[in-house]
């Protein structure tokens, strides 16, 4: 195994293109567990040191999260507190202090449960690749085809949420709070005149990998945030997802709560994380 | 490729010869003879190989030795204090939190990073702070006991 280290981020961003057998390295919390198993598909490892990727910056309209940031430092952020029972879900506190932002958005499900919040987010990302630095949409990150050129993701960026309660997160975990997930949930959304607007929906662990509930979004919109409605809603969720079946839980499993938890997160019927 | 690996271990500076690739627990059990960090899963999830990368719980099988160049680890061999044990390690003993031994030092070294940012932990605290390392024999409450009264006897509580 090699490692090559850059000072900056765009090199490294060159060097994934130049060696279809890199990756980038960022915590190494999942990286690292197929090289100690032997089961690395690749043979080389991209650091990079760029600073840029280290900030962390907020103010009162907009988050923006570097790549390297880590779940440990979102949780000693006071201002990134709607984020707390997100980050304190992502494995032990020793994990916490090495998976980073950027690391999260690629797990494999039932990992990921970071994306999962920042879909809910609207988030975007900043990427460099061989055409400069650019910013999409998280969800297209996600739908970018494998085939496509390696980008390296430089920053996550959104709207901060109208208030501290806008954001409402569960993960479902047999080892609580850090186990892999069974599925995890997000919502995002405000209640104007007793009417839903905005709403966001997103899951992890029911599907290849976090999406939006696009079906459920448009079921609730403009509707009232009363039982009724959400239960209305519901069968549009089982159109959205395809769970997997995996060594945490069976599809049929999967399929079976996942109404059930988003009922509970959208009615306010679940005891947050601490 | 090899590389010379600079960095403070246990207070001491120290430089050696590392493969790039390295992780931090084969540096320190192989090339530097500290068995402390224990090769338990490999994989991030039982917390026996924890040690601490400027006083915050790591997991050294996890983690490329070349992240920690010029910054601080402590392993469990530095623990103690001069030649007596530290007040978590006498815990340790008096609450009968060691069986096997394998977990113990990754709980003493996520213990001993709680107990730094936290000196009067509660119960609550204590279980987050271990809730990366697995023990299959004590059952955690002798664990948790012995962090609370090591807190206690360090007149925090």
């Amino acid at each position: 195994m090699r490692v090559h280290t850059f000072d900056n981020a765009r090199d490294a961003a060159n060097a994934l293109l130049d060696d279809s057998s890199a990756r980038i390295l960022g915590g190494g919390t999942l990286m690292m567990r197929a090289v100690n198993e032997g089961t690395a598909t690749f043979n080389t490892l991209v650091r990079t040191k760029d600073p840029a990727l280290q900030r962390l910056r907020t103010d009162t309209s907009r988050v923006e999260l570097g790549a390297a940031v880590t779940m440990a430092q979102i949780l000693a952020t006071p201002d990134l507190n709607y984020l707390h029972p997100v980050a304190a879900t992502v494995g032990g506190p020793a994990i916490r202090q090495m998976a980073t932002i950027g690391g999260n958005l690629f797990a494999p499900s039932p990992y990921g449960d970071f994306a999962v919040a920042l879909l809910a987010l609207d988030a975007r990302v900043q990427v460099y690749s061989s055409f400069g630095t650019r910013e999409l949409a998280l969800t297209a990150l996600f739908g970018t085809p494998p085939s496509a050129p390696p980008r390296l993701v430089g920053a996550v960026t959104f709207s901060r949420p109208r208030s501290e309660q806008a954001l409402h997160y569960h993960k479902v975990t047999r080892v609580t709070p850090k186990g892999a997930s069974v599925l995890s949930l997000a919502a995002c959304f405000t209640v104007r005149g007793e009417r839903l607007s905005g709403v966001r929906l997103a899951a992890g662990a029911l599907a290849a990998g976090p999406i939006r509930l696009a079906r459920m979004e448009r079921a609730l919109e403009g509707q009232r945030l009363e039982a009724a409605a959400v239960a209305s809603a519901l069968p549009q969720m089982l159109d959205d997802i395809a769970p997997p079946t995996d060594a945490i839980a069976s599809t049929r499993y999967r399929r079976a709560i996942a109404p059930v938890y988003l009922r509970r997160l959208l009615l306010g019927e679940l005891t947050p994380w601490a | 490729m090899g590389l010379t690996l600079e960095f403070q271990l246990n207070g001491d500076h120290t430089a050696v010869l590392a493969d790039e690739a390295a992780t931090l627990q084969t540096v320190l059990r192989v090339e530097l003879g500290l068995t402390s960090p224990k090769r338990g899963c490999l994989q991030g999830t039982c917390g026996a190989c924890t040690v601490l990368v400027d006083d915050a719980p790591c997991l050294s099988c996890l983690m490329l030795a070349q992240n920690v160049a010029g910054r601080s680890v402590q392993t469990l061999e530095g623990l103690k204090e001069g030649a007596q044990l530290n007040p978590l390690q006498h815990a340790f003993m008096a609450h009968f939190a060691a069986q096997c031994g394998f977990c113990t030092p990754g709980m003493l070294m996520a213990a001993s990073a709680l107990l730094r940012q936290t000196p009067n932990p509660t119960r609550q605290q204590v279980v987050d702070a271990i809730a990366g390392n697995i023990c299959r024999c004590t059952g955690y409450e002798p664990i948790i006991k012995a962090v609370l009264a090591a807190a206690s006897a360090s007149g925090n509580t």
